[in-house]
Parts: C-alpha cells; sequence; structure tokens
C-alpha cells in the first residue's frame, strides 16, 4: 500500500528534469508541473498520515524519507555542479545532534532546533565550499573526508557535549506532529518540497551556473560565472539539505549516535546517489528507496558481520563501472525527449555595447607576465578602439595567446595594466572582467558539453552588466536564440553540442559571447581547426559582427583572413611587441616579414 | 629530553610506516593519476595473511612472509585487471569511486570470512628491543626503519637508473605518447599496481606487530598516508616519503603533549592547514591547465 504508493509517486512526479527541454509555462503565474506536483505531493502527504502501517513499515518509510533528502543534497553538489562530498554524513548529524541535544539536554523547541542544526550545517557547508578556492578532485575528496573523520572524533570523544558513543535519547517532536504517524507525514511533505526545489534548479540560473562549472570551469569563468560562489553555494545547499534530513531523522528515531554518522554512512548516501543517478531527484529517490530495501529483503546477509557490506561495496565498483548515470540516468537515455521546435526570436540580434564616448575600448599597457623563469610576454602595449577589427599576430610562442588569457583574466598579470572603456581591470578576476565587458572564445572550444546550443547561448547572455536583457526565462531565451540565428545555427538549437561539427561548435562559443553583448569581442584563433569554406563563412560572419559597430580583437594565424577583416594589427615577437599599425603597412615592415610572414 | 628523544623514535618509526604506504598511493598516482584509497587494505590484507600463516597454521615465518607478499603481488594484479583498468579511460572521479568501493569490499571481506576479533602477530625478532642510553628502540620499529630506507634507497635507483624505472615514468607523465614510443603501458600500470600493492603489504606486515591486526588497521593508515601525500607534495615521491615521517612525528607528539584520544585528528587537522595555505604541498609545483 503505502510502499506502492510511493513508488508510484516516483513515476507520477514527472519527466526527468531534462535540460534539453525549455522550461514551458511562460505565460501563467504558477506552471503547470508545479501544480501536478503539489497535488501529489499532497496526497502522499495525506497517505502518509492516515493509513496506519506497522511499525516496521513506518520506520522504513521515514528512514528512506529523510535519506533521500541527504541524497538530494549530493545531486546537488555532485550531479549538477561536479563536486565530490565525502562528508555528508556528516552535515547528516550536524542537524541530528543539533535536534538531539537541542530538545533533549536544553528543552529547547523541535523547529528552533532544526532551524540551527540547518544553519549550522550550512555553515559547515559553505566552509567546506571555500576549500574549493584553491582545490578541486583528489584534494577537495580528502578535505571532505578529513571534516568527516574530525566530526566523528569529536562526537565520541567529547562527551560531556555529545553524550560520546552512547547517543543521545529522548529526542523531542514538535507538538502539533507528536504522533508517529504524523512526524511521518512532515517527514514525506519535507521531501517532496526538498525534491520540487531540487527538481527545478537545473533550470535556474543557479542550476545553469552550477551545470557550466561541472562541465568548463574556465569557459564558465569566461562567460561571467563567479565559479568559487557557485561552488560554496552547492556545498552549503547540499549540506543544508543534508541538516535538514537529519534533523528529521533524530525527530523521528528519538535517538542518535555516532556510529550512525560515520565515513561508511557518507558512502552509503554517496552510493544511493550514484545508483539511482547523481544528476536528477527522482535518481536520488529511487536510488535511496533501493538501497534501504534492499539490505532489508536481503536481512539474512546480516548475520554474517561485513558480508552486506561487501557486497555494497562490490555494488559500487559495478554500478561505476557499467551504469555510470545509475538507473535513472539509463532509463532517460531510452525515453530521449524529442527535440521542441524552437518558438521563432522576437527580433534580430542587437549588438549595443555600452558607448562611453571613449574612443580608446582597450588599453593595454606595459603587459608582462612570466611562468618561472619564462618571459611570455614581455612589456606588451597596445590600444585597441571602439568599433575597430585588431589583430594580435606573431610566429608560435610569441604570447599571444597568453597575452589575450592575461587581459581576459585566466592568468594574473606580473606587471602591467589593463582598461577596459576606461575602466582598470587588472585586478579583477575573470568572471568581472565579463561583466566589465569582455566576451571570449577559446582556442581550444570551451563549450558546456551536456547542454544544448542555446542553453550554453543563454549562459552567455545571462552575464551581470548585459544591459539588452531583462532577467524573464523569456527574454533570456529570446536573446540565445537571435544570436544563434545571427552565426546560422538558429534551427539547431535544442540539440546537444557533441552533435555539432568542430566548425559549428566553434559558431556557438561566437554565438555565447555576442548574446552577452560585449563591448569587446576577443577571439582566440577562431580559425583554427576550419576547412576552406569553414573559414569563408567566418570572415562573413566576422564582416558581419564589424558592421554592428562591435569591437572586435582577434589572433589567428590564418594571414588570408587576417588582412580581410583587420583593419589594425600589433605583431608580437618573444612576448614583445614588434610592430602595430594598420594592415597594409605593418605587413610590409621588414621585422615582420623576417620574423612571421617569411619572405617570398 | 628522554622522553622527548622516545617519542620521536615511535614517531619516526610508524612514520615509517606511513612513508610506505603514502610511497605506494604516489606511485600509483604517478602512473594512471588515479588515487587509491583501497590502498591501506593492502596492508591490512597482507597483516591477516601473515596471521593465517605464521599464527594459526604455524609455519615459519619467512614462509609466512615470502606467501603474503606473493598474494600480494596476486591481490594489485587483480584490483588492476577489475577495479582500475575498466575505468582507465573516464575521468577521476568515477575512479576515484570504484576504489572507494574496493575499500569498503575488501575490508568487509576480510571482515566477513575472518571475523571481528582483532589478532596479535609476533614481530620479527625474539629481542624485544635494545637499550641505548636513555632511549630504549624497539627491535620492530629498527626494523621498519631499516626496510623503510632500504626500498625508498631501492625505488631511487629504479626510477632514476633503470630503463624500467624510465619507462614507468613515462607512462605516468603521457600514456598516450608512451604507448606510441612502443612502450607496454597495460603492462607498466600493471606493474606499478603490483609494486605498490607489494609495498602496501610490506608496510602492514611491518608494522602489524606494533598495533593489533584488525579490519579498521588499513583505513587508520591510508587516511595518513594519504594526508602525508599532500603535505610532502602531491604527486612527488620524496614529498611523501618526508611527509610520512612528519604525519607520524606530529601525530606521537600530539598524542603525548596534548590529547590520546583526539591523536587521530591530529593528521586530519595538519593536512587542512597545508590544503589551506600551500595545496601543493612542500615539494609539488602548481600546475595550471592550458586554456
Amino acid at each position: 500500500m503505502t510502499i506502492e504508493g510511493e513508488a508510484l509517486f516516483l513515476k507520477v512526479s514527472g519527466h526527468p528534469p531534462s535540460p534539453t527541454l525549455p522550461r514551458k509555462g511562460g505565460g501563467g503565474n504558477v506552471p503547470a508541473g508545479l501544480l501536478a506536483y503539489a497535488l501529489v505531493a499532497v496526497v502522499f502527504v495525506a497517505l502518509a498520515a492516515t493509513v496506519k502501517t506497522d511499525d516496521y513499515v513506518a520506520n522504513i518509510l521515514m528512514q528512506a524519507a529523510t535519506y533521500a533528502i541527504a541524497v538530494f543534497g549530493l545531486s546537488i553538489v555532485l550531479g549538477l555542479c561536479g563536486q565530490i562530498n565525502l562528508a555528508q554524513a556528516a552535515f547528516f548529524a550536524l542537524g541530528a545532534y543539533a535536534v538531539g541535544l537541542g530538545t533533549a539536554d536544553y528543552r529547547l523547541p523541535f523547529w528552533l532546533c532544526l532551524a540551527v542544526g540547518i544553519a549550522i550545517a550550512l555553515a559547515a557547508g559553505a566552509l567546506l565550499g571555500v576549500s574549493t578556492l584553491r582545490l578541486g578532485g583528489h584534494y577537495l575528496a580528502m578535505v571532505t573526508i578529513s571534516f568527516q573523520q574530525i566530526l566523528t572524533v569529536v562526537l565520541i570523544n567529547a562527551i560531556g557535549f555529545t553524550h560520546g558513543p552512547d547517543g543521545v535519547s529522548s529526542i523531542g517532536r514538535p507538538a502539533l506532529f507528536a504522533s508517529g504517524q504524523a512526524f511521518l507525514a512532515l517527514a514525506v511533505a519535507a521531501f517532496a518540497i526538498s525534491g520540487y526545489f531540487v527538481w527545478r534548479l537545473p533550470n535556474t540560473r543557479l542550476g545553469r551556473a552550477m551545470r557550466a562549472v561541472r562541465d568548463n570551469e574556465l569557459a564558465a569563468s569566461a562567460a561571467g560565472i563567479d565559479v568559487f560562489r557557485t561552488k560554496v553555494t552547492a556545498f552549503a545547499l547540499c549540506a543544508g539539505l543534508g541538516g535538514l534530513g537529519g534533523g528529521l531523522f533524530a525527530g523521528g528515531f528519538s535517538y542518535v549516535s555516532p556510529d550512525q554518522f560515520a565515513f561508511s554512512d557518507s558512502i552509503v548516501l554517496l552510493t544511493m546517489a550514484l545508483l539511482g543517478g547523481v544528476s536528477s531527484p527522482i535518481g536520488s529517490a529511487i536510488g535511496t528507496g533501493l538501497l534501504i530495501l534492499i539490505p532489508e529483503w536481503l536481512r539474512f546477509l546480516k548475520s554474517v558481520p561485513g558480508l552486506y557490506l561487501a557486497i555494497y561495496g562490490a555494488a559500487v565498483i559495478l554500478i561505476v563501472i557499467f551504469m555510470p548515470d545509475g538507473i535513472w540516468g539509463f532509463v532517460g537515455r531510452l525515453f530521449r525527449p524529442r527535440a521542441l521546435a524552437a518558438p521563432a526570436p522576437t527580433e534580430p540580434l542587437a549588438l549595443r555595447p555600452a558607448a562611453s564616448g571613449a574612443d580608446v575600448v582597450l588599453d593595454v599597457r606595459g603587459l608582462a607576465k612570466y611562468f618561472g623563469g619564462l618571459k611570455a610576454v614581455d612589456g606588451v602595449d597596445f590600444t585597441v578602439r571602439r568599433g575597430e577589427v585588431h589583430a594580435l599576430i606573431g610566429p608560435n610562442g610569441s604570447g599571444k595567446t597568453t597575452t589575450l588569457n592575461v587581459v581576459t583574466g585566466l592568468y594574473r598579470a606580473t606587471a602591467g595594466r589593463i582598461f577596459v572603456d576606461g575602466v582598470d581591470v587588472t585586478a579583477l578576476p575573470a568572471h568581472k572582467r565579463t561583466s566589465a565587458g569582455l566576451a571570449r572564445t577559446f582556442q581550444n572550444i570551451r563549450l558546456f558539453r551536456s547542454m544544448t546550443a542555446l542553453e550554453n547561448v543563454v549562459i552567455g547572455a545571462e552575464r551581470e552588466g548585459n544591459t539588452l536583457v531583462e532577467a524573464g526565462h523569456g527574454a533570456l531565451q529570446s536573446r540565445a536564440r537571435a544570436a544563434l540565428d545571427f552565426v546560422g545555427l538558429g534551427s539547431r538549437a535544442h540539440e546537444t553540442v557533441p552533435s555539432f561539427s568542430y566548425g559549428h561548435q566553434r559558431l556557438i562559443e561566437i554565438a555565447r559571447a555576442l548574446a552577452a553583448n560585449p563591448t569587446v569581442l576577443l577571439l582566440d584563433e577562431p580559425a583554427a581547426g576550419l576547412n576552406s569554406s569553414e573559414k569563408k563563412s567566418l570572415h562573413d560572419l566576422l564582416d558581419r559582427i564589424a558592421a554592428e559597430g562591435l569591437t572586435i580583437l582577434i589572433i589567428d594565424h590564418d594571414m588570408t583572413l587576417i588582412a580581410g577583416v583587420a583593419e589594425h594589427l600589433t605583431v608580437l615577437n618573444f612576448g614583445r611587441r614588434i610592430a602595430d599599425g594598420e594592415t597594409a603597412e605593418v605587413l610590409r615592415q621588414p621585422d615582420v616579414v623576417t620574423a612571421y610572414l617569411g619572405a617570398s | 629530553m628522554d622522553f622527548f628523544l622516545q617519542l620521536l623514535f615511535t614517531g619516526v618509526g610508524i612514520g615509517a610506516v606511513y612513508a610506505l604506504v603514502a610511497l605506494g598511493f604516489v606511485l600509483i598516482f604517478r602512473a594512471t593519476n588515479v588515487v587509491n584509497f583501497a590502498q591501506g587494505e593492502f596492508s591490512m590484507v597482507a597483516a591477516f595473511l601473515m596471521v593465517v600463516f605464521a599464527v594459526d597454521l604455524g609455519w615459519p615465518y619467512w614462509l609466512a612472509f615470502a606467501i603474503a607478499i606473493a598474494g600480494m603481488a596476486l591481490l594489485g594484479a587483480i584490483f588492476n585487471l577489475l577495479v582500475y583498468y575498466p575505468l582507465r579511460n573516464r575521468s577521476y572521479l568515477p575512479v576515484l569511486i570504484s576504489t572507494i568501493g574496493a575499500q569498503i569490499f575488501l575490508s568487509n571481506s576480510v571482515l566477513a570470512l575472518y571475523g571481528p576479533q582483532p589478532q596479535v602477530l609476533p614481530g620479527w625478532f625474539d629481542t624485544p628491543g635494545i637499550q641505548l642510553g636513555p632511549v630504549y628502540l624497539d627491535s620492530q620499529y629498527l626494523l621498519i626503519i631499516a626496510v623503510t630506507l632500504g626500498l625508498v634507497a631501492f625505488q631511487y635507483w629504479l626510477f632514476e637508473r633503470t630503463l624500467l624505472g624510465k619507462k614507468l615514468q613515462a607512462t605516468s607523465q603521457d600514456k598516450e605518447m608512451a604507448a606510441l614510443l612502443g612502450i607496454p603501458v597495460a603492462a607498466m600500470i600493471m606493474i606499478t599496481f603490483v609494486y605498490s600493492a607489494v609495498l602496501g603489504g610490506i608496510a602492514g606486515i611491518l608494522v602489524a606487530p606494533v598495533l593489533f591486526v584488525s579490519i579498521q588497521m588499513g583505513s587508520a593508515i591510508a587516511l595518513k598516508a594519504f594526508a602525508a601525500t599532500i603535505i610532502g607534495g602531491f604527486g612527488d615521491v620524496a614529498g611523501a616519503i618526508l611527509g610520512g615521517f612528519a604525519i607520524g612525528i606530529i601525530e606521537t607528539f600530539g598524542a603525548a603533549y596534548i590529547s590520546v584520544p583526539f591523536k587521530d585528528a591530529f593528521a586530519f587537522l595538519v593536512l587542512i592547514l597545508f590544503l589551506a595555505v600551500r595545496p601543493q604541498g612542500i615539494f609539488g609545483e602548481r600546475v595550471a591547465e592550458k586554456a
């Protein structure tokens, strides 16, 4: 009855949160999805509150609901944002002990304790997230494990405060939900609400930012996303959900002890996330349900100590090898939703960078970048004037891409200053320079591969400081579609990146930059890897962009293209500027010919 | 002062164990870019094999040692084939999680097969130790330090002076290029895993007489050895060894002068400190991604 109902709930609650579908419901105030979801949720909360089950079933449901909330947290930080967190049980513990100690020892009201627990977990998660400023990958895994281990040691040994291994009993519940049945209904409601939040998150601005960070951090940063803040937020949300689950867990079972929140429990939570499918709350729910029910069905395995966990460990390996997207990911791939026809844009792409009146749009003075003993850029000056197409050329290793990387903020300058529209951006991080009006493409194409062309370009359009777009979802989509139309890919807006050819991916990157309505467009070897007909199209595109009055700084090796589009040339060699001036003139200079062009 | 020296000796001794396990970590990481969370289980399994053969069956110590080492070589090979090789082309995250699964599988399999009781393994020597002035030098600790130094020297010779070592290094730096140059990459990786398992096994057998042989000993050692590699500079062999000794000393002094129950937390606190202040460790280099 209730168990089957739970399964039904999982099926009915909706399609996988597929990023390829644009969010419907721009019309009414309340999207249709919310209404359907709320209805289903209310039905199941009501069922949980009224249908009588025996204690055993009730306990299982309670554990499933609270664990699932914690696993939702993992689906955010790991599934959406791509950051590893092996301490979820620690955040669960923070919420559980806040409620436990608060209600049992200090006789504080349940809701207050739960709020405090969630707040502490949020703060701890943010703190852990701060470590991502410098670290990723294994280091991050290590920090999270350390945090988990330290918390376990504290829970066991700080006996005066935490009761040590004895645990905390007689944990209170709120007056309204004092009965087991009512509290279970509360847990299911919390599960439903947090599930909705996690379901909707991928298509919000924050969710898109997280997915961009997961797919390609450098590109996300260049597109204007504050990568660090996004990661910290992801960690905080994950931890907060863990704390919520833990607090409800404590209230539900009335007893907590340190051995329920050890490193192995963090692994259990991680396995639940992986088994179901780490990117979706439906996957989280499936994984949690299965990994709580299966052990109950296979309870005989627990008779031999270690056997059950050994199978767990083997299962983790098998899941990772054979089902990396989890059950729901596997199912999701079978039912790939048909790409919708994109709505027609309302108006053609407008490129109106803020005009400050100043003639000089980008001013680079005395720029230097040393990598230890290697002087990649050694005192380079140039200015780019509003509305011109300015090219930076030179032989390989002359420092062109390094210069671009320093200007856009990927590297910190060793010396020199950079001014965008008169504003000194030298000390700003990359995403802030994008807000200041820079937009770039990369030599090695950096798109967000799990997303559609449209979503990639929407991220570009969303940059702070883009005055041409109001924040509304429809307006962003419209502008993104217009940018894709401008480069000729509008009809394929809902296809994911891997289905585009290399040349077309280059165009999507350009569209992403254009959608941001930048002051200066910086192109790093846009012709690299293109065949001659693709280069011709690129030439035409650049002409069209220039005709809109947008300032372009382009690096490339194709001299035909450069001579065709660029009015002004700066030539670098060995990190120094050797020529600067009007194109035809510079190309005739003897040092330029010797260094780069070759005598014919 | 006497107490200080005694603590120092103990710290260096236990640090040598961490150094050996850390060495195994670093080797696997350099070859495959994988952090092997199951590294400690190699130590634990080897210790249990010794208990089975030397204690339960009563076979001669050296024979049991040989069997245990052979067993670890086999385990390393199987580990490579089942846990790493199917995932070798995926990103670090699936592999990391897979090694975590292996850690859980190995520790709980031993638990299921052998039971939860900690076991005692006698030391290598009959004489328990020698008194050198004010300091008592436990014979097993002396053995640990001696073997570790010997293995470190062997390691240096292998990597820097032999062609095989060069091939291993080439594989670890660029698998594709190494393959194009005719280096049998899969074989190199197999050798790395086997050697790392054996190193871990030796560490476990050496330290077992000093601690109890228990299911948890593997992860306890491994996490600290991992901390050691980070402190020393991830991927740096000398760093891992020095880091191991550092952690051993910090932990021993921390337990004696600050608090015994919180001893395990010290290694992690130091680790977090390093990660916050100098994530590339003492010897590591900062590596930037090419834009």
